[in-house]
């Protein structure tokens, strides 16, 4: 599948809001963690800021975008429509979070009950987006049992280490939140590497002959319709990142899970070493950002497609 | 609604034969041709004269080497919309913008609606579904729904576009869900089959496979002619002279 720039943003960028969404919710407004007035509005602040930087940057790939509002009607049959409502809803109770939290620095009570809405609506979001891509059958690569999971997974990961570095910047480092965020990327790196594992070994239950409906032998392309490559070839048949795709995931393993997890081990191990743990934690944070847009290229571009095999790819 | 009709009154589709299509790009051009001002135009056309061509097609012809024990055979495969009984590229459409017919089974989509997410493109496992983008919005096969219901034209070309073309009658047009109408006649006898039956997404156009091989044809070329004997007399000479 052709990996769209916007749409790759978009699920990096709202998974780490939504799941910073959810740990401030939950740690934030059951009074969890105390926090000054500057961490609660920068870190709800960059929550929101990065959900919604990607519902707008995912309106980009749109063919008409004036339209977009349009996307909310069919939410009964489609996940895309679910994830248009529920990531708007989840406004509501995360906005009224804001006022009680960041505003007028309340815990506790309402504002909880508004703190847990945020985290569940947030989790609700993730999971409409995962089963956009969960739904697909022809792309068997997606339509696996370790999408849905996936894309929670890496919600709380992202969220969780997103949270750690928040904490360690403006407020100070917490024993807690860094094991989660440990946590949380060893299980994102075993539950990729798991994916990674399944999808290799994969065995394709449609064919060409299935296909084409020509039963037994071999069936071989030996002829396109057209000389050139068309619309079908460009969204579902990209192979630029499926030749480079070992690289790729040695590069993805490397910035997602490796890096952040040495710096915050190394933060964790020695909590006497000051600045560094807060310098180790916000580096753990950017790695771990960068690594995801690189799994999330792989994510589309290692998706095949049945209709390549009408070309015989 | 992009909710699924539970059943719909007639289920019309084509029945494409493979075992007759010479792969001529009738059907090809004639969708082209007549889809290009119907119900979905403009089918764009980008770079149509340079060296990137690239343009929205409703049907486009595969050629495929099927090898089998029996031995080899080209087939010439014609892939368009299915009108799937279960189209998924219906249910994903965030808009309500693709709809599957009650009436007679018919998948659209509506242009007015599209915002263009490509998403029942994905959704399609056939690579029915092509994107404008001039346009900004997803084209497909309309089973020539401005062509079918045309009074203004006469009875007998009230048929899709690509069936009127089909030199050699590879295409058939008519109800799946009567199992008495001539075209579920024609899939019965010659079994027609699914594609991608695995997937569920339960298509209404069958194919028709190739028919078995027959041994009344000659399995080898004619003898090859016999070699000019050098002979005597008059035409001896000529022979001789003109070889020298």
């Amino acid at each position: 599948m052709h990996p769209a720039y916007s749409v790759i943003f978009f699920t990096t960028a709202t998974g780490a809001g939504y799941g910073l969404l959810a740990f401030l919710g939950v740690a934030g407004g059951f009074g969890l963690i105390e926090g000054g007035f500057w961490f609660r509005l920068v870190s709800l602040g960059l929550a929101l800021a990065l959900i919604s930087a990607g519902l707008l940057s995912s309106t980009a790939h749109l063919g008409r975008p004036e339209r977009a509002w349009r996307a909310f009607s069919q939410w009964r049959s489609s996940w895309l429509s679910r994830e248009g409502v529920a990531s708007v809803a989840t406004f509501v109770p995360a906005g009224l979070f804001g006022i009680g939290w960041v505003l007028l620095g309340k815990q506790g009570g309402w504002v909880a009950a508004t703190g847990l809405l945020s985290a569940i609506a947030a989790a609700v979001t993730v999971c409409t987006t995962a089963m956009i891509y969960a739904s697909l059958k022809p792309i068997a690569q997606w339509s696996s049992k370790f999408t849905l999971p996936g894309y929670l997974i890496f919600a709380a990961m992202t969220g969780s280490v997103l949270f750690n570095a928040l904490l360690a910047l403006l407020d100070e480092p917490r024993t807690p939140a860094m094991l989660f965020a440990i946590v949380s990327g060893m299980v994102g790196w075993g539950w990729k590497s798991a994916t990674w594992q399944h999808n290799d070994s994969l065995v394709a239950t449609t064919t060409l002959n299935s296909a084409t409906g020509l039963a037994g032998g071999t069936v071989r392309s030996i002829e396109w319709p057209h000389t050139e490559e068309n619309y079908l070839l460009k969204e579902m048949g990209f192979a630029v990142a499926r030749k480079h795709a070992m690289k790729l995931r040695v590069i993805a393993q490397a910035l997602a899970f490796a890096a952040p997890l040495f710096m915050l081990a190394t933060a964790f191990s020695f909590s006497d070493i000051g600045g560094l743990a807060v310098v180790l934690s916000v580096a753990a944070a950017l790695s771990q950002l960068a690594g995801m847009l690189v799994e999330r290229w792989l994510f589309f571009a290692e998706a095949k497609h049945t209709v390549t095999l009408y070309y015989g790819r | 609604m992009t909710c699924l009709p539970a059943s719909t009154e007639k289920k019309l589709g084509l029945v494409i034969d493979l075992d007759t299509c010479v792969g001529c790009q009738a059907c090809v051009t004639s969708c082209k041709e007549w889809n290009t001002g119907g119900h979905m135009a403009p089918l764009t056309d980008i770079d149509p004269y340079g060296g990137q061509v690239d343009g929205v097609w409703f049907n486009r012809v595969h050629a495929y080497e099927h090898t089998t024990e029996a031995g080899g055979r080209t087939v010439h495969f014609p892939r368009s919309c299915l009108h799937c009984e279960t189209p998924a590229c219906v249910t994903v459409c965030p808009t309500g913008a693709s709809y599957k017919r009650t009436s007679d089974g018919i998948v659209l989509v509506d242009e007015d609606k599209c915002i263009g997410c490509k998403l029942c493109s994905w959704a399609c496992p056939y690579g029915a579904r092509e994107f404008d983008t001039d346009v900004g919005v997803m084209k497909k096969c309309t089973l020539c729904v401005d062509r079918i219901y045309n009074d203004n034209i006469a009875p007998e070309d009230r048929v899709p576009a690509c069936v009127a073309a089909c030199p050699t009658s590879a295409r058939h047009f008519g109800d799946l869900g009567d199992p008495d109408s001539a075209i579920s006649q024609l899939v019965a006898e010659r079994g027609g089959v699914d594609l991608m039956p695995e997937l569920g997404y339960r298509p209404t156009n069958k194919y028709l496979p190739p028919r078995a091989r027959t041994e009344r044809a000659a399995t080898v070329p004619a003898p090859a002619l016999e070699a000019v004997k050098v002979e005597g007399g008059f035409l001896g000479w000529v022979d001789r002279m003109l070889s020298a």
